[in-house]
């Protein structure tokens, strides 16, 4: 089935709008993709027609609400072959996601001189969080490196697993570079020794298939708002062993069982992670943008956005002077470039002028930047609403911009 | 010139362009032309680090008025320091505080000094003034 891209373009009114007196062309889908009409309105409807505090009501609409906010707990399930819909909490998104496994998984189970494993290549999301656990609780991050190219070492990756290693937490795409990780090796390797592994699945949930009971990963997190959905709402699937052993993250509203004085005694999954009253009407807008990927043929928008990309690539190639930052084999749906020796603020800055949203910087990835020896890269980044015809007008703007910044 | 008149000198020759474009070409020509930064002066504590670009910063003071040295590693940024320090060197420490940079929203290049852009320059017109109340405390 091929997909009919002007169609599907129809479904995100932010896309036919100008920019600087330009048609905007969106490719800074890595850091937040946008949104069709039905999530929009399915959140929307959350206010105009159900809005009542889930759980626990006795009352028609709360009851409405409870109902639209777990079924999407079972979509969810669904989508990443969850064995469970106990086996998904949602978060405020991946950023949230990796604080509540780090604090919760580490309270439970790490101790001075344990070890968790990282990558060169991982977004401060996923690093930051774990170093406050090596200030609070004395624990050791190791860091598995990238090569040149922007690929990791699965040999490398043997000898850094240890006795004392607790945790791995790897990054399933590159935002910076579009790395397709050998996830699946790393979590066979891992568990040869009997430690857990989360995956951020950050970049990787809406542009490859994500089957968490295939992976056999123990713990699997990702953002609403980066496959269509709205912003503020995330998730966090983990094997029921491990959340039934981890203690709560947050105390307070859904996630108690009993409160006393005494002793207070908590929830059961997944409410005993759901502190507060969470954000339904985000989660209901998720599972929107659920039905919405599922209404479309989904291998014809991995194939379609695997060829946009390539095509990309290609085309990009033509321009004098790019460089690109990473060049793994296996990659998808990111490209981080230099041009000459033009710094990434300026070639932003003039794409902005020319109806282009491409992000410039770190991409909140440091630790890459100084292993690639460079301050930042320009990224375009594709989402299956884009079209060849906008990559040939970026390629004549890039060559426009080359020649401005000389 | 006062600093006014520098101003609305700068606000007439951009004002011959509409187009975009145009408006940063003359930028980036700007920021080719700036004086070169003594290299002496490139040092962390004249750096301004933005998440974006970076500024240099250096101010000397000459018979009251103060000279401002500046660079930036983007070309674009380069150019905006270069029509600050058009506008602000060469005047006295008052002349400085007293000055309200309307030129840069009169250009159309509002979007570049707003706090959130991150890119050296608010912190560099920050520490310009700075510079200007170091002077005027020293003196006094």
């Amino acid at each position: 089935m091929t997909l009919d891209i002007r169609k599907i373009r129809n479904d995100f009114p932010i896309l036919s709008q100008t920019v600087h007196g330009k048609p905007l062309v969106y490719f800074d889908n890595a850091a937040t993709t946008q949104k069709p009409t039905s999530v929009i309105e399915a959140e929307a409807d959350v206010y105009r027609k159900f809005n009542s505090n889930i759980h626990r009501g006795v009352h028609h609409l709360s009851n409405v609400c409870t109902e639209a906010y777990e079924e999407v707990r079972k979509k969810v399930a669904d989508f990443i072959n969850a064995e469970s819909k106990e086996e998904i909490i949602f978060t405020k998104g991946t950023t949230e996601s990796v604080n509540l496994l780090s604090s919760s998984f580490g309270g439970s189970f790490l101790k001075e001189g344990d070890e968790v494993i990282l990558t060169e290549m991982e977004h401060h999301s996923n690093i930051v969080p774990w170093q406050l656990l090596e200030k609070r609780q004395g624990i050791k991050v190791k860091v598995l490196p990238v090569s040149d190219k922007g690929e990791l070492d699965v040999e490398a990756f043997k000898g850094l697993v240890s006795f004392r290693t607790k945790m791995v937490a790897v990054t399933h795409i590159s935002n910076v570079m579009g790395t397709i990780n050998p996830i699946r090796e790393i979590i066979e390797l891992a568990h040869l020794k009997d430690v857990p592994v989360m995956i951020d699945g950050a970049q990787a949930i809406h542009h490859v298939p994500v089957d968490v009971k295939s992976l056999d990963c123990d713990f699997y997190v990702f953002s609403g708002h980066k496959m269509y959905g709205p912003t503020g709402v995330g998730v966090l699937y983990g094997k029921r062993k491990w959340l039934k052993e981890i203690q709560p993250y947050q105390g307070g509203g859904e996630m108690i069982d009993k409160v006393a004085f005494s002793g207070t005694t908590y929830n059961d999954l997944p409410y005993k992670f759901e502190a507060g009253t969470p954000n339904y009407a985000g989660v209901i807008g998720m599972g929107a943008a659920i039905d919405y990927l599922l209404t479309n043929d989904r291998e014809s928008i991995w194939s379609y956005e695997h060829e946009l990309f390539e095509y990309a690539l290609e085309k990009m190639k033509t321009i004098p002077g790019i460089r690109f930052i990473g060049e793994a084999e296996n990659r998808t749906s990111v490209i981080s470039f230099l041009l000459g020796n033009s710094h990434p603020f300026d070639v932003g800055t003039l794409l902005d002028k020319l109806g282009f949203a491409l992000r410039t910087g770190h991409h909140c990835a440091q630790p890459l930047m100084d292993k690639m020896g460079i301050p930042g890269t320009v990224r375009a980044s594709f989402a299956f609403y884009n079209s060849r015809e906008e990559v040939d007008r970026l390629v004549e703007a890039l060559n426009r911009v080359g020649a401005m910044l000389g | 010139m006062t600093i006014k008149e520098k101003q609305d000198e700068i606000i007439e020759e951009f004002s011959a362009f509409d187009d975009w474009m145009d408006k940063y070409s003359l930028l980036i020509e700007l920021g080719n032309e700036l004086d070169s930064f003594d290299e002496a002066h490139r040092k962390d504590q004249n750096l301004i680090e933005g998440c974006q670009s970076k500024v240099w910063l250096h101010a000397e003071l000459n018979d009251g008025k103060i000279e401002f040295q500046g660079d930036s590693d983007a070309i674009i940024t380069k150019g905006i320091v270069a029509l600050l320090l058009r506008v602000l060197s060469g005047h006295t420490m008052d002349e400085i505080l007293d000055t309200d940079l309307y030129f840069v929203d009169e250009i159309g290049l509002k979007e570049h000094l707003s706090p959130t852009r991150s890119n050296g320059l608010v912190a560099m017109i920050k520490q310009i003034k700075a510079y200007a109340l170091a002077f005027k405390a020293k003196q006094a």
